[in-house]
């Protein structure tokens, strides 16, 4: 069977006077999974996005959308994707309601805007104006209206940037719902531990180019394989006992507490075994795994908080 | 190509009547200095008397309806402007709404509050300023709407271009009262020096003050027709040039 991407862009640049802001960057998004665009402010993320929505133009490449092109076939595609837009705002005194049905009256075939805001918990906002809103509350909005025409494919932009965690993973938890309809997210984050719980497969981008892709876990293993288990134990031989462990990198104590580093996926299991093996009393036992954010700060050489 | 003006334009109307303050400035204040005016000059005016200026003796309609105009347009530049600064009008470009839709929406909504401005006026003015009964009233409402389009659109113009929400409506009153000062209502244009004829004549409110000015005194569209073609070729032209320039964002 042939499987077209949902997107594929291909070696698109964008510039902005001498600043380059996406330079040669190409990925493909499979159908019905999310993929994440991730990378500090300024990496170039949001300029790739709205190049695949049709909203800018690169300057060379090619884009092809559900097997369209986003600026030629701009209103065919419209059709078929939502799309969620950085910082966006409505007017300030627009009704929920208003915003959805002035939304729903430009597809041919809408959903029903009622049940998409009682899907996202805006029933009791119905009648209220946009700018009462609270920023979980907009975002929410911003979502139902992306959804509003039943797209195959969905664009979120930042989607949880300056909401609280609870509203976060309220709103995680909306877009894995969007995936169980089988449909397609691309989403852009700078927050590393959305892209881990959120997205099948990222690509980290850093000024303008994409440095890696791949699943979260697959970019863990690449590129951070060690793993770190902290032992705290009554035996005065501890360190010793765990030396011979293979491909480990060190093994260092403090008192009572002994760190063991070490690339091999059995690092824990060989760690649990030796505890056993020596009946060693353990007081507490913890494994420290790297994640993304470990990922980014290697691969780019810099924290991805600004 | 049109889906969801009408829905737009409803809703453009609804979101400018929450906004007290907007409303009570587009509509409220020329209605209330109409009405003080009135009061004030109307007996004299009735009198016929001879130190009055020409544009409240004689050109009372035409003055009011073209600042009324002027206002639509600084209204109009304030809230595209505002518009792109908050992304609103980004947010709705990545719908299928077509953006001259999302432009026809503004312009039907300032046309439509200049009408019910006028309307009230003629309304509240009635007893300090009868209108002859041999104005054609029908004629001048035509003549009135052609103009407002046109004076509209050239805030279009300056809307797509203005940089930003604080600056924009300082930037259209500089453009927009020196073109009042040389349409004709206060000073002829023929008594105006030849280059400032010329820069006179190619601007929209000149048109407008030529065509309502004379529609009123009831001379036929015969005698007008070159205003009315000025001001529709103005109209094509700042659409046309709007749609070139504008930008979302």
């Amino acid at each position: 069977m042939i499987h077209q991407p949902a997107i594929h862009v291909a070696a698109i640049r964008k510039t902005y006077g001498r600043t380059v802001a996406v330079n040669d960057v190409s990925f493909d998004v499979r159908p019905g999974e999310i993929f994440g665009l991730i990378g500090p402010n300024g990496a170039g993320k949001t300029t790739t996005m709205e190049c695949v929505e049709g909203l800018r133009t690169p300057d060379r490449g090619a884009i092809s959308v559900l097997g369209l092109d986003p600026k030629r076939d701009a209103y065919a595609l419209q059709k078929r994707i939502g799309v969620q837009l950085q910082e966006a705002q409505l007017q300030k005194r627009i009704k929920v309601w208003e915003a959805v049905a002035l939304w729903a009256s430009l597809y041919q075939k809408p959903g029903s805007g009622d049940r998409l805001i009682e899907q996202l918990g805006l029933s009791d906002k119905r009648n209220a104006w946009f700018m009462s809103l609270s920023g979980g509350q907009k975002q929410r909005l911003f979502i139902a209206l992306a959804l509003i025409n039943d797209p195959e494919l969905v664009f979120l932009d930042e989607l949880t940037t300056g909401l609280d965690p609870q509203a976060r993973r309220a709103i995680w938890d909306l877009v894995r719902g969007i995936r169980r309809r089988g449909k397609t997210v691309l989403l852009t984050t700078h927050l590393m531990e959305e892209a881990e719980r959120l997205c099948d497969r990222v690509a980290i981008i850093d000024h303008g180019r994409i440095v890696d892709v791949g699943t979260p876990a697959e970019l863990v293993r690449r590129h951070c394989p060690e793993h770190t288990v902290v032992v705290a134990t009554d035996d005065p031989a501890a360190a010793m006992r765990f030396r011979d462990i293979p491909q480990i990198d060190s093994v260092t104590s403090d008192g009572l507490r002994v760190t063991i580093r070490g690339r091999g996926d059995d690092l824990v299991t060989q760690v649990i075994q030796r505890l056993a093996e020596h009946r060693m009393r353990v007081i507490d036992f913890r494994t420290e795994t790297p994640t993304l954010e470990d990922v980014f700060l290697r691969l780019t050489g810099h924290a991805i908080r600004e | 190509m049109l889906r969801g003006l009408w829905r737009l334009t409803w809703l453009e109307i609804k979101i400018f009547v929450r906004e007290p303050l907007g409303v009570i400035g587009t509509v409220g204040v020329p209605v209330l200095v109409f009405v003080v005016l009135g009061r004030l000059l109307g007996p004299r005016v009735r009198a016929g008397a001879p130190d009055m200026p020409r544009f409240v003796s004689v050109d009372l309609p035409i003055f009011v309806s073209i600042l009324i105009a002027a206002s639509a347009v600084l209204s109009l530049v304030a809230i595209v402007a505002i518009y792109r600064e908050g992304g609103i009008l980004k947010r709705l470009r990545a719908t299928p709404l077509r953006p001259l839709t999302i432009l026809a929406a503004q312009v039907l909504v300032k046309l439509l509050s200049t009408a019910v401005t006028l309307a009230l006026m003629m309304l509240a003015g009635r007893r300090y300023y009868p209108v002859d009964a041999d104005v054609p009233i029908a004629s001048f409402t035509l003549a009135l709407l052609l103009s407002t389009l046109s004076i509209v659109s050239l805030g279009f113009l300056i809307a797509s271009v203005v940089p930003t929400a604080r600056f924009a409506q300082p930037i259209a009153t500089l453009i927009v009262y020196p073109m009042i000062g040389l349409s004709g209502l206060f000073v002829p244009v023929e008594a105006l020096p030849p280059t400032a004829q010329m820069i006179a004549r190619a601007l929209p409110f000149t048109s407008a003050v030529s065509l309502l000015r004379g529609i009123w005194h009831g001379e036929g569209w015969y005698r007008h027709a070159g205003d009315a073609a000025v001001l529709t070729v103005m109209f094509v032209i700042f659409m046309t040039l709007s749609s070139k320039v504008f930008r979302w964002e």
